[in-house]
Formats: C-alpha cells, structure tokens, sequence
C-alpha cells in the first residue's frame, strides 16, 4: 500500500462531467469569494469577529450560513432526483446511470438532515436561547465553538466526497449488508460514517453545552416552567439529543470496527446480524425527527402569540405536550420496520405507541388556535409560514398516523407514500418553523427587517411548489412505487413525476426570491433599520436589547417577574431604563483552538476514509495536542469596562427614543 | 355547525377518495387478493376517521386567521390565555380518536399477521424466496421446480412464502396481493398471500439492495384454475416451457445463479425469467444455515478447552428453527409446524 493509502488519481471523477463542471463552479465561487475579501480588507474581520468567535449570537449566524449553503448543494441533488425519474419513465434511462444516482439520494438524505436541519436549527437556538433566558452566553463558549467546527469539519467530508472519490451508495440510513465491505468496498459509506460520526459529536457536545446553559443561567426570577416557549421546545430537543445521539455514535463504531478490523456486529456470516442495526439506527433516528420538530413548534408559538398581540394559550400545556413527544420518541422506533416480521404483538404495540404521539401535537395545534382565538393578528411573513405549516403539518401527520397502522404500512412502507409524508412533515414542520424563524430573528441578528414583498412570494413559491412537489408522490405510493428507483416503466406513473418535476421548479422559485430578499434587504437596509431592538412589539427577553445585541447580551442582567418577562417590563415602565453605572462585565476571549482541534478531527477523519495511518494518527495526536495546549491556557477572559458598556447603553437608548 | 360542517366535508373527502380510488388502477388501491382488500379497508376507514379532526382544524386555522386579523373590530383579549374547559376538549378529543384508532390498529394488525395461514378450504402452496443480486428465486420444495423472476401460483389457493436473502436486504411485494415482508441472509421471514382472482401482477423489491435494485422485478401470474397451475408445473419438469431451462438446482447451480456484476459502472439488466426442472432437497435451508456455520465459534479458541460446543452440524436440516426469525412471544406453532412438515417432504 502506498504512502497514500486507497488515494490515487483514480479517485478523482475527470469522466463525471457534472461533477467536473460543480467543481470547477465551486472553485471559482471560491476564487471570487477570496478575491472580494482581499479587495474590501475583510480577512482579518472574518478572522478575528467571527472564525475564533465564541459569542453564541456570531456562532449562530456561522451555523445558518452552513445550513443554507447545505440547503442549496441538498436542493440541487433533490432537482437531480426529480430530473432523472421525470426523464427516465416508460423505460428510459434518464442521465443519471444508477452508480451516480445512487449517490445522490443518500447525499440528499444525508446533507439535508444533518447538514441542513441541524445546523439550522442549532443556528437559531445559538442566537435566541442565552437571550432569551437573559444570559450573556451560553454556559462553555469555547465548546460552543468547538461543536461548531466539529458539525463543519463533518460538511467539509460530505463535500469532498463530490470530488475525491464517492459518497455511500446506500441510502441515508446505510443498512448493513449493504453498508458493510462485502457490498459496499469503496470509500462512500467510510465518507458516510465520519462525517455524521464527526458532527454527531460535535451536536451532542451541543446538547450538553445549552443544557448547562438553561439549568444554571436563567435571569434571576425565571423559574423553569417560565422559560419562554423556544427555549423549552430547545431544551427537550438537548435533552434528546443528550439521550440519543451517543446511540448514534455507537452504532457508527460497530459498523467502522466491522468495515476496518473484520468485526462481524452487522455481517450477514460469523454471528453479525443486520438488524441489531436498523434496530440501533432507529433508537437514535426517530427522536431525531423530534429533535427537528420540536424547536420548530416552539418557533411557530413566538410567532403566533407575539403578532396576535397576545399571550400563549396554554404555555403550560405546551412545555407538557413537548416533553410527552419527547419522551414518547424514544418507543416508537420499530415503527421503521414493521415489515421485517415482527409478531402481532410487538408491531401492534409499536403502532399504538406512535399514535399516542398524535395526542399532544394536536393539543399544539389546538393552543396555535386559540393563541389566535381573540387575538390582533398581523398577516406577516412569519406568520405565513405558521399558517401554511398549520394547514400543511395537519396533513402530514394524518399520513404518519395512517403509517403507524401495520396494516397499511404493509402496503404502504418503502413506497413514496413514505417519502411524501416524511417530507410533509419536515419541511411543512421543521423547515418552514426555522425559515419563520430566521424572518422573524433576522433583524434581531443584523439590524435591519427583511423585505416583506419578497418574502411572501418565497413563501407563496414554497407553499404551492410543495404541494405539487409531494401530493403526487403520495397518489405514486398508492400506485405501488416504491423509493430509490433509478427508472420506471409504468405508464400511469408518467403525470404524477412530472408533476413532482414541476414542484421542485417551484419551489426552486422560492429559494430565489429568498436569495434576492437578501441581496434586496441588504442593498435597502437604510430604510428596514430596527432602531429600538424590538421591530415586532414582542414579548421575550431577547427583544430587550439592541439590534445586533452587544456581545455582552445585557448591560444589567433583567429580573423576571413573567412569562412574557418583556411585555411584563414594557407594561410596568422597566423597559429602556438609563442606568447612571455599571458594572464590568466579565466575557470570554476569542480563540482558534475550535478550529486548530476541529481541523485535526477533520484530517484525521479523511486519512481513515483513505487507510492513510500515519496521517490518520498525525491528526488524532493534533487534535489531542491543541486540546492540552486550550485546556492549560489562562488568558481566556477579559471584562468590558464601564465606562465603555455606559457609552454603547447609552447610544443604544438614545436610538430607542428616536424611535 | 362545526359538526354539520365536518360531516359535509368528510363527505365531499369520501367522494374524492372514491374517484382518486377509481383512477388507481394496479397499485394497493386496486387489490386483487385478500389480503390487500382488507389493507385497503382499512386505509379508508383510519383515514376518514382522522379527517373528523383534520378537516376542523384545517378550516378553523384558516377561519381564525380571516377572522382575528388585524383591522378587523373583534374582541381582543392579550392576557386571556387559559381556559380549563378548552383544555380538557383539546385534550381529550385526539385521545378519543386515538383510542378508537389503537382498538382498530390492535384488531387488524392481529388478523393481518403476515406470518399468519389464511383461512382456506384449500391446502397453501409452499413456496421458498429468495433475493438474490438482482433477481428472485422462487423455489416450490413440495412440486420439486424453482423458477427465477416469475412466480406462478393458481388463484384462490392461499401461498405460503418462506422468505430469506443470498446477500443484502430486500423486501418481497407483490402490491396487489397486499402485505410485503423483508429478505434477509441468515434468516426466514414468513408471508401468506392469496389471489382472489386469475391475473398477472407486478412483484418488486421494496427494498434499495444496490445498482441492479431498479430491475429486481418479476411477474406474480394466479392462473384461473388448478388445472392450468399443474400444467405449468408438468411442463417445467418436463422441459417443454420457451423458457430457459437450468436443469437441476443444487448447490453448484444455485451458486452459479447467485453470482452478480459487482462493478457499480457497469449496467444491470434484469435477469430473464429461468425455470429448474429439479431442486436438490433441502437447497433452501442449506443455504439459510451456510450463514450460521461459524455461529458460537471462534477460530482461536478451536482445540483449547475454551472451544464452545458444536450446536448443530450443519447437516441436521431439520433444525431450521435456529435460522428464523425469533417471534417473541408470539406463537406460530402451526406454521412451524408445516414448516418442519414441509421440509421433510422437501427431504424425502
């Protein structure tokens, strides 16, 4: 074996020409992106202000960005997707042969669960939850930082797969036989396994750190059961993926000792058995669903309770229902093979268990009604969203139910019924709560409010490209097709897929509007400037600062009294008052130990994809090396002087009273 | 109102349903067995009962919006935010229909047990599954033939599939006749399927296994009588069929037929329909148990005191428990009995 391991020119796809052409674009986005960092003198703000940062506001923008760069490299495998089976019915074979295609669906799965939905929503959790419970940061910001580098070191192994070597060719939940060596030789599936086990750390480190943060940090006067609402839907999501992503990371090792040291956990021969891992696969991915959705809920229940002008209805029975889902997601998991021949019994249970579900998510839905029941609704975009996910997510779950019953998903299980259902819910729940979100934090975070004309045509683009998009699938589940077909040859299938074509342009439409709505806001921002900190009148502490908040979050730490502790303060004349002092304010330091440890994860990670052991253990002993060297560093911290917290306070203010 | 309302547009939903299911033709919506006719009851029957909430909440998300939107003068209360009685109703309505729902799911998933024997004057036609890379085998050990990618079974006459994997996970589906069941190496699944009427339906892999999976299909045929099944039969044995004829499946013939293109550049056709005119007598438990032969052994220990004893020697086929699937709790001594039954025919 070489110096190289498996790695050798071969592994570069020079006769893919898509590949060759998303590189040779992706290069030169890089190119441009360099060269207009240079000419406006902006690396060493990208640098100093956000790289090394470990403010969880800047923290939480980096994670966003990820996610919609992540969005947009899933997206355009979905479009693939959609072409390919549009353009391979009645018997053709479309342009993607199934050695590429194959590639691509376990690439969209993958990158849009991990690399697009969690780091979205850790984006949005990063930014809003130390605000909202009235802290200055989260509870260890170094970490917070390092999980960040972790969860971009695993992206940076998805995105190299593109072009050095492949990515698994199994589907995103990479079933062993199929994933093991026998069926799987190449280096897709080593991708697979660390990448997600890379960033899997990385989010349960995550957990941990918010965790910390929500049980030792509240402002004075906050008890638990008055957390805000987002804060707790977040807090049960950590507590899942405290919980559960260890199983994830287990199971992930199995199947690296049986791909690299002959194990046999998975195997089909020498005792393995496959189904001890769907069965650990599942353990961890079903409260992953819920550890999507459940930020999301507490997202859409700020948006309808601040722009009705109104409190929650039933905020108790909201932090309840949110912990039963929680809980309840970790018995439902077989729900995910009723078909490999389990008895009566323990597939009836399953089925029941998952319909329970049902139960508190339509309490939620009921409290979202009568949020608005007597309330002054404002028809913003946010609030599009939730209406549309109200209306969209009904159905979705309607469907899940239906595939909680065995009988039917004998029938049902693998088809694109499946596929339409799944995606009815985490992107008519999860997605379209984070992009309410990121409307309706965005001028928290920058500033300036996003252009409402073109925010409501991406809404509009999404909601009807969605609906054509996966209603088709759900009439193709019925008609008998099942996932993961390269070309089909039925006749009746014909309408629906070009119809699903047509629904991905759509939605395609959406995300446009939804680049120009930043490029316009940017450009116009003049005029969307939010002065006073608090654009939307709403009622949680992170509207109790300035826009963007200054790093220290709070010049005095408030005193909460209430539910909606800022509406409390703004009715009682507490809110916008000048202090004659203040006092220091203690904050951590930057630093690059995140990114210098992280990085040699990252290394590590793709020397063992490519048995390169000497580099693989050259990158272990980095790693280990920068994380001695930050734990024995003492210079972590400094304090903002008074006079200089006085001076923004008082700038701040000033802006208020302008109005 | 809301309730006149609801019972309007279940209605209007049912009629939809019914011309939806109209247009469905060849999928689970237009089943041919009973099995899928019951699956297909019982899709209608969870579904309208959910849109007794569904359909509400849809329209009062939407009436609430229209209704308490700004602008308009109604009554506006920011503070009132808890209301007993409405919690209790929001609670308890989902959990009524929930519970209407596990009694339906608790009753079908026990009548429509795959591992079940259907209920027939007619004795089951046994049949032995297997996924191969990219192709099925289908082997009938009491008729002594096996035929590749075409099943082929009288209508209303129940079958009973046994169902195991050469290499990776697949799913056996036949989407008119109703339930499907996985393949997988090492073990035996169980399936019970009938056609209720003479056709020719669409089997699949509903399970991705790898680059050949989009071709994984063959035909399921119920011929209209008994009569015309036995023919068939006679003329595989008998070589006279305008299919290609393997001959005798053994060991040297089953491995031939289990080899595959591995190279995922190359194309995968489908693999035409092939018939044996003979099988080797226990070739399906053979090559169940060919994964277990290292089971509990462990290559270091062998000659030391440590080595643990031999549990079965590989030719005791009668022991085929030791490769199926742990049922639990559940109880399936009639179908493991016919299946020891089966296999001793197979044996003779």
């Amino acid at each position: 074996m070489s110096i190289l391991g498996k790695l050798s020119l071969d592994a570069i796809p020079f006769h893919e020409p898509i590949l060759i052409a998303t590189f040779s674009a992706v290069a030169l986005g890089g190119l441009v992106l360099a060269f207009l960092l240079i000419k406006y003198n902006l690396l060493g703000t990208l640098w100093n202000n956000w790289l090394t940062s470990v403010d969880h506001k800047r923290l939480g923008v980096m994670y966003i960005v990820l996610a919609l760069i992540m969005l947009l490299r899933g997206f355009a495998d979905a479009v693939m997707m959609r072409l390919q089976l549009a353009l391979s019915t009645n018997g053709g074979e479309g342009y993607l042969p199934p050695h590429h295609y194959d590639q691509v669906f376990t690439a969209h799965g993958v990158i849009m669960i991990i690399f697009m939905a969690m780091p979205f929503m850790i984006g949005l959790m990063n930014i809003v939850l130390p605000l909202q419970i009235g802290a200055r940061d989260v509870a260890f910001p170094f970490l917070n930082n390092l999980s960040f580098w972790l969860t971009a070191g695993g992206a940076i192994l998805v995105n190299i797969s593109l072009f050095v070597g492949e990515f698994a060719k199994t589907g995103w939940v990479a079933y062993p036989p199929l994933a093991g060596l026998q069926f799987s030789p190449d280096v897709g599936v080593d991708y697979y396994i660390w990448a997600l086990q890379i960033s899997g750390i990385g989010t349960t480190l995550t957990a941990v750190n918010f965790l910390a943060t929500v049980f030792k940090m509240r402002a004075p006067g906050m008890k638990l059961m008055d957390m805000p609402i987002f804060t707790w839907t977040c807090t049960w999501a950590n507590i899942l993926i405290a919980a559960s992503f260890p199983i994830l990371t287990v199971t992930l090792a199995l199947l690296t000792l049986d791909r690299y040291l002959d194990f046999h956990f998975f195997t089909n021969d020498g005792g393995g058995n496959s189904m001890m891992y769907i069965n650990l696969f599942w353990a961890w991915g079903h409260p992953e669903v819920y550890i999507l959705v459940l930020p999301a809920f507490g997202i859409f229940s700020e948006v309808v309770s601040t722009f009705t002008g109104k409190r929650l209805f039933g905020h108790k029975s909201m932090i309840w229902a949110s912990g039963a889902i929680s809980i309840l997601g970790f018995i439902v998991w077989l729900h995910h093979f009723f078909t490999m021949g389990s008895s009566a019994n323990v597939n009836a249970f399953f089925g029941m268990a998952t319909m329970v579900i049902a139960v508190p998510t339509g309490v939620k839905l009921f409290n979202w009604l009568f949020t608005m029941y007597r309330g002054r609704l404002r028809v913003t975009v946010p609030v599009l969203w939730t209406l549309g996910f109200m209306v969209t997510f009904t159905i979705g779950g309607m469907t899940g139910v239906l595939l909680a019953v065995p009988g039917a998903d004998y029938v049902l299980h693998n088809s694109l019924f499946l596929i339409a259902h799944f995606h009815n819910t985490i992107i008519g729940g999860a997605v379209f709560g984070y992009l309410a979100g990121f409307v309706f934090w965005f001028p928290k975070v920058m500033g300036f409010t996003l252009n409402e004309k073109l925010g409501k045509t991406a809404f509009w683009c999404w909601l009807i490209g969605f609906f054509l998009a996966f209603m088709p699938l759900y009439v193709l589940g019925f008609l008998g097709m099942t996932r993961r077909l390269n070309h089909t040859d039925n006749p009746d299938w014909n309408i629906w897929l070009y119809i699903a074509l047509v629904g991905a342009f759509v939605i395609m439409a959406g995300i446009i509007s939804q680049l120009l709505q930043l490029y316009v806001s940017f450009r116009d921002r003049k005029d969307n400037m939010d002065t006073t900190g608090d654009p939307w009148n709403a009622h949680t502490l992170e509207w109790a600062t300035s826009s963007p908040p200054q790093s220290y979050n709070f010049a005095v730490i408030p005193t909460v009294s209430d539910i909606d502790a800022f509406t409390d303060m703004k009715e009682k004349g507490e809110a916008y008052v000048r202090k004659d002092s203040y006092a220091p304010i203690h904050m951590p330091k930057n630093t690059a130990s995140g990114m210098l440890v992280s990085g040699c994860v990252t290394v590590m990670g793709f020397a063992l994809i490519w048995h390169i052991w000497w580099l693989a253990a050259l990158g272990l002993f980095g790693s280990f090396v920068f994380l001695v060297i930050r734990a024995y560093t003492k210079d972590v911290d400094y304090y903002v002087q008074p006079d200089e917290v006085a001076r923004t306070e008082n700038a701040y203010l000033d802006s208020v009273a302008k109005g | 109102m809301i309730l006149l309302l609801t019972r309007i547009l279940s209605k209007v939903a049912l009629a939809l349903m019914v011309g939806l299911l109209a247009g469905c033709q060849g999928g689970v919506l237009d089943p041919k067995g009973q099995v899928g006719i019951e699956e297909k009851q019982l899709i209608i029957v969870a579904t309208l009962l959910m849109l007794l909430v569904v359909i509400p909440v849809i329209f009062m998300t939407l009436y609430f919006a229209w209704k308490y939107r700004e602008g308009r003068d109604e009554i506006y209360e920011p503070k009132w935010s808890h209301s007993t009685k409405i919690e209790t109703i929001v609670w308890v309505i989902p959990i009524v229909i929930v519970i209407i729902l596990g009694v339906i799911t608790w009753k079908s998933t026990h009548a429509l047990d795959p591992y079940k024997p259907l209920k027939s004057d007619k004795d089951h036609i046994n049949v032995q599954v297997v996924s191969m890379n990219w192709k099925w085998l289908f082997i009938y050990p009491d008729l002594g033939i096996a035929s590749v990618n075409e099943l082929r079974f009288p209508a209303n006459v129940p079958v009973a599939f046994q169902i195991s994997s050469e290499g990776t996970m697949n799913s056996f589906f036949i989407p008119q006749l109703g339930s499907q069941i996985y393949s997988m190496a090492g073990m035996v699944t169980k399936l019970h399927l009938i056609a209720n009427e003479p056709g020719t339906f669409k089997g699949i892999s509903s399970n991705y296994s790898g680059p050949g999976f989009s071709n994984m299909k063959f035909n399921a045929i119920a011929t209209p009588t008994e009569a015309d099944f036995d023919a068939w039969v006679e003329g595989v044995k008998a070589g006279s069929h305008d299919v290609i004829n393997n001959g005798v499946l053994n060991q040297v013939s089953y491995d031939k037929l289990a080899e595959y293109d591995a190279d995922p550049h190359h194309k995968h056709e489908a693999t035409p329909v092939q018939y044996y005119n003979s099988i080797e007598p226990g070739i399906f438990t053979d090559n169940v148990m060919k994964f277990m032969k290292d089971h509990g052994q462990v290559e270091l220990l062998k000659g030391t005191s440590f080595e643990p004893k031999m549990i079965h020697d590989g030719s005791d086929h009668g022991e085929m428990n030791h490769g199926e699937m742990n049922h639990g709790e559940m109880n399936h001594e009639a179908s493991e009995h016919s299946s020891h039954e089966m296999h001793m025919e197979a044996d003779k």
